[in-house]
């Protein structure tokens, strides 16, 4: 990662910041838009990790707390399109809880912009891809998070 | 010996006399029968703490003292379940924790020196506070339950907060607020991550201190207790005295002049505010110098008040709704119209409970201390 590389090449300055970002994704839509992205070859910046739910609503702002108490520098939140949940509402429950999270983000001093919410269907690879390159340029201007340092391990 | 075992020494769980009188009054024994402290203390005991850490029971106390009421022996249950579930914590067990554990990770994330929170939004233009001065107001949790409950029920924890300030300035008082005041840890302490409680501490202590406060006031009963005693316990003495908004309501009674708010009302004792710091009569006075408010007590009241049924965020269950239902039965049975707490955690927990079928509500209003001492100030 950014700190061992700096170590290794002692000229480089300053190691360049490579943000780290999880990824929610519903099984439905944006999982397989991911996939869909993977299979079209999309090229898109490779800095996050996906975690698949069945689908959006089930994403809590524990989910999204944890990731950035364990030192994510951003958090996506993707579901399908209103009206194509799986579960039919589950991403208007989705948008509720978002908004809880980005409430507690914001008193604890977080910037919203970290967090984020989108919507990519299955057939969406290419704008998968942009979703993710749009959310590492935005993620990179912010810096590393606050809480970014190397976690301990513990449940 | 292991080391947990090694620590129930200083709970005394080894002069447990295996009675049986704390399984008798639990609260959650009352309504799971799986769950004995009595057996916790002798598994502990006989085979050792370490079998106990994978012991889903493990999270279920309260750590509401009332066992320790009884004891004959005075073991301290809640230390002993403390210092199990630290040693359980070292090795990753972890419990249930109710709300997907955010509540818990907003608590780790407060612990990071470089945060900086937007904690003060609450606070209006008609409310006097200052950045320096001899009393702080710690305002604990409220503006994380704000955002986090204030949706689902009727409710807005805020509005303790506010209402204190209001009773602080109506005793002339303009308290110090915190920018980046953290979490006091109280929750974090009785779950046994206690290094993760010391740094919460220090981080406040520092700030605490940089404002040069004498007198710290809190809305929250788990606030006082944790910078009170528990600061002290882990950290060394604190250079301040604590005081639960009660007690201070109390003391200055005279300065007070109420309008009259009419209303049957009855008080759940928080356990922190009553068994840990004894403070049972600062409140009731207080809420009986209002005219025209009557109080009724509840059959389990003061030192055998029953806990609203879920502490440190832990194991939300059938067991804590029952609980609540309980209690709430028998407040309401007092005749009382409303069910005054001192603790916003009461409130919420029985706020929950009332959420849902509509058939089994227990319809009574609850409040919080300060919001009735409050409105009888405006009146
Ligand atoms: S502290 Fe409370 S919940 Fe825990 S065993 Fe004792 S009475 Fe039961
Ligand atoms: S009341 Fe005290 S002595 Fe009796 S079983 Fe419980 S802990 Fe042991
Ligand atoms: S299944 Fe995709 S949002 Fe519900």
């Amino acid at each position: 990662m950014a700190g061992k590389v700096s170590k290794t090449k002692k000229k480089t300055a300053k190691a360049k910041f490579v943000p780290n970002i999880v990824a929610f994704a519903c099984n439905w839509c944006s999982y397989a838009g991911a996939d869909t992205a993977g299979i079209n070859r999309v090229q898109y910046s490779p800095n996050f990790r996906v975690i698949r739910t069945m689908c959006s609503g089930r994403v809590t702002p524990g989910h999204v707390l944890k990731a950035l108490k364990l030192g994510a520098d951003g958090v996506l939140v993707s579901g399908c399109h209103f009206g194509d949940c799986h579960y039919i509402f589950g991403n208007y429950k989705a948008v509720e809880q978002f908004d809880r999270t980005k409430a507690l983000v914001k008193t604890l001093g977080l910037d919203e912009r970290r967090i984020r919410l989108e919507w990519v269907s299955a057939a969406e690879g290419t704008r998968w891809g942009e979703v993710i390159d749009e959310f590492v340029a935005q993620i990179t201007t912010l810096g590393p998070s606050p809480l970014n340092h190397k976690p301990k391990s513990r449940k | 010996m292991d080391r947990a075992t090694l620590e129930l020494k200083k709970s005394r769980a080894f002069l447990c006399l295996e009675c049986g009188k704390c399984t008798a009054i639990c609260p959650i024994s009352r309504f799971n029968n799986s769950y004995s402290p009595r057996r916790l203390l002798a598994d502990g005991l006989f085979y050792g703490a370490d079998n106990l850490i994978t012991n889903p029971l493990l999270w279920s106390c309260l750590t509401c003292q009332l066992c320790s009421q009884r004891c004959p022996v005075d073991v301290k249950f809640s230390e002993y379940m403390r210092d199990i579930r630290a040693e359980a914590c070292r090795q990753n067990q972890w419990g249930n924790a109710s709300h997907g554990g955010a509540l818990h990770h907003i608590m780790e994330m407060a612990a990071a020196p470089a945060l900086k929170q937007n904690r003060t939004g609450w606070i209006s233009d008609n409310l006097k506070v200052k950045s320096k001065g001899e009393v702080l107001y710690f305002v604990g949790c409220l503006p994380y339950h704000h955002d986090f409950f204030a949706k689902d029920f009727d409710y807005a924890p805020l509005t303790a907060a506010v209402d204190t300030v209001k009773i602080l300035n109506h005793l002339g008082i303009e308290p110090v607020v915190l920018d980046n005041e953290r979490c006091c840890g109280h929750d974090l302490y009785w779950l046994g991550q206690l290094e993760k409680f010391d740094e919460l501490g220090r981080l406040n202590l520092k700030e605490i201190e940089q404002t040069g406060a004498k007198l710290v006031v809190t809305s929250c009963p788990e606030c006082a207790l944790a910078l009170k005693r528990l600061y002290a316990e882990r950290l060394g003495g604190v250079n301040f005295t604590v005081k639960h908004i009660s007690e201070l309501v109390a003391e200055n009674i005279d300065k007070f002049e109420f309008s009259e708010v009419p209303l049957k009302v009855t008080f759940q004792d928080p356990c922190r505010l009553g068994r840990y710091l004894g403070v049972y009569d600062q409140p009731r006075q207080a809420i009986m110098a209002i005219p025209g408010i009557e109080m009724q007590e509840m059959p389990h009241s003061r030192r055998g008040a029953i806990c609203c049924g879920t502490t440190n965020w832990m194991n939300c269950d059938a067991v804590s709704k029952q609980i609540q239902h309980s209690r709430l039965t028998e407040a309401k049975a007092t005749g009382a119209q409303t069910l005054v707490t001192a603790c916003p955690k009461c409130q919420i927990h029985f706020r929950c409970s009332q959420c849902g079928d509509e058939s089994q509500k227990v319809d009574i209003n609850i409040t919080d201390f300060v919001n009735i001492v409050a409105s009888a100030l405006e009146g």
